[in-house]
């Protein structure tokens, strides 16, 4: 009996120091960010570059992308930086590696992806400003370990992505009734509907955008405090 | 030394931008030569498309270069009309001029006028393709425009833009748009240079409108007018070249008639 005890208090304890890789608690570090605490429409971070480049699918792709990239990539850094960064120059030091890897991409981008980057260009560097970037590092890669943190970092990249998607999918069809450039709406037969010029303005995006926070909190019943 | 004193501080700082500045010119350097050519293959697909469908082209990139490399003949020339071949002690390559820079130039006799000839299959001259630049609503517009070897009749037109308004201004880049220039006129009828988008959409049909004018775009108007400045400016700039073009044509074409007269 006692050595079954000490058997399975063996187990917890060793349990306890290798966690599961892809414990409960792990999943939802990555399942949070897509509603419960989705970046956009529920923190409403990140809304800059969600009202610019989601006038066509494509280049939304390339930004979703470039910014889960570059989430991940930061919050791993930092992560494992978080003991050796001095805590006065914290965000400064944050905002350098953040910097250096926004850079990346948009080297990368130029070089291999030329007429994306035409379009997303300068958004890639506003990526530096994305307050879901910076967000992400001072919550939570400079308390947690790295592969929590990269993990935290996909979701919040994928949190943000499906909803600049979401938003780009209804502003290129009604706008320029298109799906990546292939003009479905002709396809169909509808083209004698007009494209809405106010979606290809950023001014549409905010519109959607609302139209996707009411939705996800009628579903969720979310409410802001007060 | 601890954490939060200033010399780890300092230090911690400065090893940090060596790092990060090293990533980086690794990184430039090693992207280097993609980012030349991804740039090079830009310009060439911009030249085409004034003139060629690009799903006619091919699309990856060693097709768009055998196909540019097979059809296109590019030179320089000057305000004159004169082949430029040296810019001070550089040679001078077309495709690598830079048409900003070159518009900004002051000095009319200074810039240099890069002009692409397009060649059929039997390396007949079918068309002269001419970088345009200019002044939209709120930024740099620019394009390449292609010319039949009559020098007055616009072949096809190919406009982009920086900034202007989506909906809007913007659509100088759409191939509807573009599609109005084939087959104007590049002199109105007093014979100035230029073409000429009028206010307005659909007001008038098409068939009616005089052929150095086109229709315009509804709302944007100052974006029309800078198209119409641009041309006005470059088929000014390119005048010179275009008589030479001509007189040499009607010399090539009366040759056959001496011979069949001897």
């Amino acid at each position: 009996m006692a050595t079954e005890t000490a058997k399975s208090m063996e187990a917890t304890v060793v349990k306890k120091k290798s966690e599961d890789f892809f414990s409960k608690r792990r999943r939802r570090l990555v399942a949070d960010p897509l509603d419960d605490s989705n970046p956009i429409t529920v923190q409403v971070l990140g809304i800059c570059s969600a009202l610019a480049v989601t006038a066509k699918i494509a280049p939304t792709l390339v930004m979703a992308t470039a910014v889960m990239l570059v989430v991940i990539g930061s919050n791993v850094i930092v992560s494992s930086l978080r003991n050796v960064i001095p805590g006065r120059i914290r965000i400064i030091a944050q905002l350098a590696i953040v910097a250096m890897l926004v850079i990346l991409v948009d080297q990368v981008l130029r070089a291999y992806f030329y007429d994306l980057a035409k379009i997303v260009g300068v958004y890639v560097g506003l990526i530096i400003t994305n307050c879901i970037v910076m967000g992400r590092l001072e919550a939570y890669a400079m308390g947690n370990k790295p592969y929590d943190s990269a993990l935290d970092g996909f979701g919040n990249g994928l949190g943000y992505a499906w909803v600049i998607l979401v938003v780009a999918f209804f502003r290129e069809l009604l706008g320029s009734g298109t799906l990546l450039d292939i003009p479905i709406k002709e396809m169909l037969g509808l083209g004698f509907i007009p494209n809405n010029g106010l979606m290809t303005n950023p001014v549409g995006a905010f519109i959607i955008i609302g139209i996707i926070i009411w939705v996800q909190r009628y579903f969720n019943g979310y409410v802001e405090d007060h | 030394m601890s954490k939060e004193s200033n010399a780890y501080i300092i230090s911690f700082a400065v090893a940090m931008i060596v790092v990060i500045a090293a990533t980086l010119g690794f990184a430039k350097e090693f992207l280097k030569e993609s980012q030349t050519n991804a740039v090079n293959l830009d310009t060439q697909k911009q030249i085409l498309s004034a003139i060629v469908p690009l799903s006619e082209v091919g699309e990856t990139g060693e097709q768009v270069n055998a196909y540019y490399a097979k059809h296109i003949e590019s030179i320089a020339v000057d305000v004159n009309g004169d082949e430029k071949k040296m810019d001070g002690k550089e040679p001078i390559i077309p495709e690598k001029v830079s048409i900003r820079k070159e518009f900004k130039k002051k000095d009319k006799a200074e810039k240099i006028l890069p002009v692409f000839k397009f060649k059929d299959d039997a390396g007949k001259v079918t068309a002269y393709i001419l970088p345009v630049y200019g002044n939209g609503l709120w930024d740099n517009i620019w394009g390449y425009i292609a010319l039949e070897p009559d020098m007055k009749t616009v072949k096809g037109a190919v406009f982009d833009h920086k900034g202007e308004t989506p909906g809007l201004g913007a659509r100088i880049a759409d191939k509807d748009i573009q599609s109005r220039y084939a087959g104007k006129t590049i002199y109105n009828d007093k014979g100035e240079p230029g073409i000429e988008m009028i206010k307005g959409e659909g007001n008038v049909d098409p068939a009616s409108l005089a052929n150095y004018k086109v229709d315009g775009m509804s709302g944007a108007t100052i974006t029309g007018r800078g198209v119409n400045d641009m041309l006005k400016n470059y088929f000014t700039l390119y005048e010179n070249y275009m008589q030479k073009v001509k007189k040499s044509a009607n010399n090539a074409s009366s040759l056959p008639n001496v011979a069949l007269v001897k």
